[in-house]
């Protein structure tokens, strides 16, 4: 599975987005996540990782979307996995502009 | 049929994907807390997958298809009519279906269909016998990011593969994966239906998926349509169930299975995957002439929740028809309820416990621990097991025989011309009236 991908390596101080071929389902629970190209299927169990994860393409950093989403202190680390793991599976690419 | 359908849960999906939220134990999401598959047991407002088969035609007879196919259906949905369903598909953001049949691929408008989903954000697999999978066809394909395609092979040989699809069914197959090969499309599916034919074959197709690039996905056979007539034949034995379990655990992800093994969870450790029985919860089959089913396995009236062609269309039929509601509140676990292994095995597959005739509520036909058995020996003699509601098999016999004319001029007069005006040309009478 994905998730045997270290999950150190995601950088919340630089920019990042959605791959473009990715689709984004809101759902009770969180979201559907389907990757047009790789065709695989994730989920986000929590709204809050969704609006992170919607509003990363806009803003400066990832720590920045983490911010202006309420999530600070403690929650960090384990949003920075989540992030991560969506970074392994190809979900998150690094904006370069 | 071309055995598309991930039914149960979805096709490659969220077994063999991973993702944030997937794995509670490992919870890379915030907030662990109510599991996934409790959400999808309640049931989604859109399908993540369905399958739709386009059509009941099939140049195949296979001794196990699913939907009983061969011959085309009049009612079929037209090209407009399916059109009208992509765009509720993609209105409800449903990310793909897959397309099968019967072949879909011999409806003359498939390719225009195809293009028309994936030109408005539904993503198409469809699974194939391979007969229309030309050079040209597969270089188009490949180029196609929103396109997969399962190719369907019942052996890792001709003689077992033909022995359940059909003379030169085999080489057909073959010669599509070699044109999708060629053409640069990677990871398009090999789709095997299990049987006790080809469970000692799993290594044989992993070794010939990786020569063409492609995925292996092993699949249930389920006593659904002909499989019903062929289940006694082709269902692995108690034995091979164990084999398979194990070869599944041992591969993982490398190989996908459309969920469709949740019932050997009660071996021990769960496979990879939701562990669920979506139909109708995540899941749901569209079939040729518009009607909806809880899932592919399940062509009965019993399983049927109402048409796209009635006001509401699709979407109507998915949020509020009774049986989709009737199977998205809590099911008991009935006999099953006090096994250890109920809460990953679920009570196994509704589908193939109808059509052996067992109580839905009960233990699978192939439980692992034996409960199936000991069910189905108190059923045989009871009534018989329902039969599926439609068949569209070819009428005429698969197996080729002497075509029983003789050629040459028969020993009476010469062929009557076409010309010939003589109200009585041609006739003879008959050694009675001589």
């Amino acid at each position: 599975m994905v998730a045997t991908t270290p999950a150190t390596a995601f950088d919340l101080d630089r920019a990042w987005r959605l791959h473009p071929q990715v689709s984004v389902r809101p759902e009770p629970f969180g979201a559907l996540l389907y990757h047009f190209g790789t065709r695989k299927l994730s989920f986000l169990k929590d709204r809050t990782l969704l609006s992170v994860v919607e509003s990363l393409g806009a803003a400066p950093t990832a720590r920045d979307a983490l911010q202006s989403n309420g999530v600070d202190g403690t929650d960090t680390e384990r949003f920075r996995r989540a992030l991560a793991t969506l970074q392994a599976s190809h979900m998150l690419v690094e904006r370069t502009a | 049929m071309t055995l598309l359908a991930d039914p149960p849960a979805t096709p490659s999906a969220p077994g063999s994907v991973p993702g944030p939220a997937h794995d509670p134990g490992r919870s890379p999401g915030p907030r662990p807390g109510t599991r996934l598959v409790d959400h999808f047991e309640h049931g989604l407002d859109a399908p993540i997958c369905l399958t739709w088969e386009l059509t009941y035609a099939c140049n195949l007879s296979c001794v196990h298809c699913l939907s009983s196919s061969g011959r085309r259906d009049p009612r079929e949905l037209t090209t407009d009519e399916c059109k009208a369903v992509v765009d509720e598909l993609e209105q409800m953001q449903v990310f793909y279906v897959n397309i099968g049949g019967g072949e879909p691929t011999v409806r003359p408008d498939f390719w225009e269909i195809v293009d028309y989903a994936t030109s408005h954000h539904v993503g198409v697999k469809f699974s194939t016998n391979g007969v229309k999978i030309t050079p040209e066809r597969a270089r188009e394909l490949a180029a196609n990011d929103y396109l997969d395609v399962q190719i369907s092979l019942d052996g890792a040989t001709a003689e077992v593969n033909d022995h359940v699809r059909g003379p030169g069914s085999y080489d057909t197959a073959l010669r599509a994966m070699q044109n999708l090969h060629d053409a640069g499309m990677r990871n398009f599916k090999l789709s095997v239906v299990c049987t006790r034919y080809n469970i000692g074959q799993l290594d044989e197709f992993k070794a010939l998926a990786d020569r063409y690039g492609a995925q292996l996905r092993l699949t249930r056979l389920r006593p659904s349509g002909r499989g019903a007539d062929s289940w006694d034949d082709l269902h692995p034995r108690p034995e091979q169930q164990r084999e398979l379990y194990d070869w599944l655990v041992a591969h993982g992800d490398d190989v996908l299975t459309g969920d469709s093994f949740f019932h050997l969870s009660a071996f021990g450790q769960a496979l990879p995957g939701l562990n669920l029985c979506g139909a109708g919860r995540v899941v749901c089959l569209i079939d040729p002439v518009g009607d909806v089913y809880a899932c592919p396995f399940a062509i009965h009236d019993e399983f049927l929740a109402g048409t796209v062609r009635a006001p509401g269309g699709f979407q109507e039929v998915w949020r509020h028809s009774a049986l989709f509601t009737r199977l998205r509140t809590p099911q008991s676990g009935g006999a099953c309820a006090s096994c250890r292994f109920f809460d990953t095995c679920k009570g196994g597959c509704m589908a193939a416990k109808f059509f052996t005739g067992l109580p839905l509520d009960g233990p699978d036909p192939e439980c692992v621990q034996g409960y199936g058995e000991q069910a189905l020996a108190a059923v045989s003699a009871a009534t018989s097991t329902p039969r599926p509601s439609q068949d569209h098999s070819h009428r005429t016999e698969r197996k080729r025989r002497p075509v029983p004319v003789t050629i040459g001029r028969g020993p009476s007069a010469p062929p009557v011309s076409a010309c010939a005006e003589s109200p009585l040309a041609g006739f003879e009478p008959g050694g009675a009236l001589r």
